[in-house]
């Protein structure tokens, strides 16, 4: 340090500007004061996954002992206003699945198929519009095709199958659309990583060019594709405002395509207003289950997503 | 005073395994160009950056032996940003910040306090007289600094470097991403600015070492090979090595 | 970029029908993906435009005059209070993440796990978790303040993201060149690394302004359904897209709600705009 300050002193007299340099102490101090916040920030998306469990599963888990786990998951009656009361939320996992299952059979082969149009097809001109309109579709908002669904789907499939239009083949169609741009956009970026090697080679072999794109480039690019459809998934299985405007919402077993339905995600919606006491923790549980959905999609994910880096470093 | 601006004494270098500086031993004078010449992956500009301690920035970089500073060891007693603003850096590819040409070079300056207007005004305009680029850019103080053209980028680091007032430049193959002509004039202001600078430039290119520096060290698989003055260096070598590789044999 | 090799002709596609098929099908699904944002957005302009009355944007909401004034106010407050709170806390943290942190690093690791978990939780858990948290044990009650911070962590991994790869793509140049200059760590951060990043910075920030905009289970059961501007942050307020919710469920309303969509989807759409003008911008100052 003496020897450092001695050094500045000789220095200050030939340059005018310079004063001494900030005292080392002081700055490694305020150096080391920023990372240490900027760290306690970096922690905040931990501690935000740690909290939000704790508050869903504390509230969630005592409701389903007191219910009983089976009786829980596996009770087909949800009539919390009974006496006693029945908190059954089978036809609500039923109807979760059913509509997400609908909205995959609708959005996957779509997506997919745009997907490929998108990478391997599409004239530049037209890519210039089909690509912010995939852009835009993924922000509209969730309540914005609830109200589509609601004045244009609902009608329609009334008028065509009877009923009341509010049923499974409205949200899943419904559903089907609004996951497209997730598959969509992961899907397409997978698609153009695949080396052009790979492309090259297949049509120097005398493959047509749909040929060597559905044979050798989508193939290749597949890990990315699932991840793009279980993105697509998560994004389904969570959707609540469209859902419950078109869905019908009955809570009861499904009954066929065009019955109504209720999911887990509308089932925490419509009654959470004006529950209490255990229905109140009992519709918290409903988001335990939908929580361990989301974690488990979310494992598929990270796994299929973080497998990629691997194999680049292995070269 | 010292009669050597820097002298380095039994210096190793790792990156993580590999031993990239092996036992090198260097004294630079003062107001003198000093070169650094050798193959790709000698070693060169690593040795370069030791010298004001940019491999920090590298991970896994471990580095044993002294590095002094007017006597001072840099490694132990002197505060990193003390000695980086005495020794200054040009990089290879021109980085001017994405902002003026006026904010360039009074970043470094407003780094170590300087605030009033007008003495900041006075530092630009002599930095970028030094390095003769005023009469190009005086008009357009205010515009972007990614606008110019390669060789001005780089005069304008240099003119940034220049600004913090060091006593020491070190030069990274300052003119292997320009045109001839860019580089003459880089070659042109070095040699105007020696007498107040101690300047080292690392460079690949044998010719410019010869128009302009005092000293040249021949570096191969992190080992000076030979260290002399620059013309008995390329007139006589005394080793074999150096020979082949002034002769073009390889490298 | 497109169109790698694709060329039509009838001759290669009589020979290879499949081939054939598989081009018709993809354009047909391309077609389709067209047509469901030609009919999304053409049905509600259709639809919601001509319901655009001036009466509609009266300061006060009665129950006559179902007014969004007061929505697009709470919206907007909604906006700048989330974004107080998530966007200096997520630029830090990825400033953290791309600057500090070593590689390998176990902290970095978990951060991006969570970030990912975040990213996936659907909105209605968080409109729960803030209803928990917020409204029941911290006591705020349905208010302004809940909706807020409930929003803020949904948007925190998306500015996260963002701005994580906007600082990766500043050159390590520009941080070189800030040290060789005498600069510490914190200096380079702040007067070169994010303002280089700038750009990339705010288009996130835009498209998480559209994401709150555009949320509603989220906020039903935190900020609450109140018609009225509200007071202060402790009391209740609708944004947009609730009062949208809430119009088309009275069933009376639906016009209403469709001219609500209008605007929502207006805004929706010239935040996303901007957000690509910008990314743009940024491209092209590149190096």
């Amino acid at each position: 340090m003496t020897t450092a300050d001695s050094i500045s002193e000789r220095k200050s007299d030939s340059s005018d500007f310079f004063h001494k340099p900030p005292s080392g102490r002081t700055q490694r101090f305020i150096e080391k004061g920023a990372e240490i916040i900027f760290l306690l920030c970096a922690l905040i998306s931990i501690a935000a996954v740690v909290i939000i469990c704790v508050y869903i599963f504390a509230g969630g888990i005592p409701a389903i002992a007191e219910i009983g786990l089976f009786d829980f998951l596996g009770g087909q009656r949800w009539k919390p206003y009974n006496e006693p009361a029945e908190y059954g939320i089978f036809p609500m996992i039923l109807g979760s699945l059913y509509v997400t299952g609908g909205a995959v059979a609708v959005g996957v082969p779509v997506g997919l198929l745009t997907a490929i149009f998108m990478a391997r097809f599409c004239p530049a001109p037209l890519y210039k519009i089909l690509k912010p309109m995939i852009n835009l579709l993924a922000g509209i908002p969730s309540i914005v095709y609830g109200l589509f669904g609601m004045i244009v789907i609902v009608p329609i499939v009334r008028t065509l199958a009877g009923g009341d239009g509010n049923c499974i083949f409205t949200a899943a169609l419904l559903l089907g659309m609004m996951i497209l741009p997730t598959i969509i956009g992961l899907s397409e970026t997978a698609i153009r990583s695949v080396p052009e090697s790979y492309y090259e080679g297949a049509v120097a072999l005398g493959a047509t060019h749909e040929r060597a794109v559905a044979t050798v480039v989508f193939p290749a690019a597949k890990s990315g594709i699932l991840a793009g459809v279980i993105l697509g998934i998560g994004r389904a299985v969570g959707e609540t405002m469209a859902v419950i405007m078109v869905a019908g919402n009955q809570a009861r077993m499904p009954k066929g395509l065009f019955a109504g339905v209720r999911t887990l995600t509308a089932n925490i919606v419509t009654e959470m207003g004006d529950a209490g006491g255990l229905h109140y923790d009992a519709l918290v549980a409903t988001a335990v289950v939908l929580f361990g959905f989301i974690l488990l999609l979310n494992l598929c994910f990270s796994v299929l997503t973080n497998k990629k880096p691997k194999e680049g470093k292995s070269k | 005073m010292p009669e050597n601006k820097i002298s380095v004494s039994g210096l190793d270098l790792y990156y993580s395994e590999f031993h990239a500086l092996k036992n090198v031993n260097i004294d630079i004078a003062p107001n003198e160009i000093t070169a650094f010449i050798g193959p790709s992956g000698c070693g060169k500009s690593t040795l370069l950056k030791s010298l004001n301690r940019m491999n920090d920035l590298v991970e896994g970089c471990r580095i044993t032996g002294t590095v002094t500073l007017d006597g001072v060891d840099i490694y132990k007693d002197m505060e990193i940003t003390y000695l980086r603003k005495n020794v200054g850096m040009v990089f290879q590819k021109p980085n001017p910040f994405p902002m003026s040409i006026y904010d360039n070079i009074a970043y470094g300056p407003r780094t170590h306090g300087i605030r009033r207007k007008s003495d900041l005004d006075d530092i630009v305009e002599e930095s970028l007289k030094k390095a003769s680029i005023w009469n190009e850019v005086s008009d357009r103080l205010k515009r972007s600094a990614l606008g110019l053209s390669g060789g001005q980028q780089q005069r304008l680091c240099i003119a940034r470097a220049l600004a913090v007032k060091p006593e020491v430049i070190l030069m990274d193959e300052p003119t292997s991403a320009l045109d001839p002509i860019s580089t003459m004039k880089i070659e042109e202001l070095c040699c105007e600015i020696k007498d107040s600078y101690t300047i080292v430039i690392v460079t690949h290119n044998m010719q410019q070492a010869t128009r302009i520096s005092d000293k040249t060290a021949f570096f191969l698989h992190g080992e000076i090979v030979e260290f002399d003055e620059t013309e008995k260096l390329f007139s006589t070598p005394s080793d074999k090595r150096t020979e082949d590789y002034i002769t073009g044999r390889f490298g | 970029m497109t169109m790698t090799g694709f060329r039509f002709d009838m001759k290669t596609y009589k020979k290879h029908p499949l081939s054939f098929l598989f081009m018709l099908l993809a354009w047909l699904a391309a077609a389709l993906t067209a047509a469901v944002f030609i009919a999304v957005v053409g049905y509600v302009l259709i639809k919601g435009i001509p319901q655009l009355k001036p009466s509609l944007f009266a300061w006060n909401y009665t129950t006559d005059n179902v007014s969004m004034m007061p929505a697009i106010i709470t919206t907007i407050e909604m906006v700048g209070i989330s974004l107080l709170i998530a966007a200096p806390l997520g630029i830090c943290c990825s400033v953290y993440l791309t600057e500090y942190a070593k590689r390998g690093n176990k902290i970095v690791k978990a951060v991006r796990l969570t970030a990912e978990t975040l990213q996936g939780i659907p909105s209605i858990v968080y409109g729960l978790f803030g209803m928990l948290c917020f409204v029941t044990s911290l006591k705020w009650g349905y208010s302004l303040l809940a909706g807020c911070f409930t929003v803020s962590i949904m948007i925190l991994p998306l500015i996260m993201r963002s701005t994580e790869e906007a600082l990766k793509s500043v050159p390590d140049s520009y941080r070189e060149g800030s040290y060789g200059l005498g600069a510490g760590k914190l200096r380079t951060v702040f007067k070169i690394v994010i303002p280089s990043a700038g750009n990339g910075i705010l288009a996130g920030i835009i498209l998480a302004i559209g994401r709150i905009i555009g949320e509603t289970a989220a906020l039903m059961y935190t900020a609450g359904t109140v018609a009225q501007l509200p007071e202060n942050v402790f009391m209740s307020g609708r944004t947009l897209s609730i009062h949208m919710y809430q119009l088309s469920r009275e069933g009376l309303h639906t016009d209403d709600a469709a001219a609500t969509a209008v605007i929502l989807l207006i805004t929706v759409f010239a935040l996303n705009g901007l957000a690509e003008y910008i990314a743009k911008k940024l491209d092209k100052n590149k190096l």
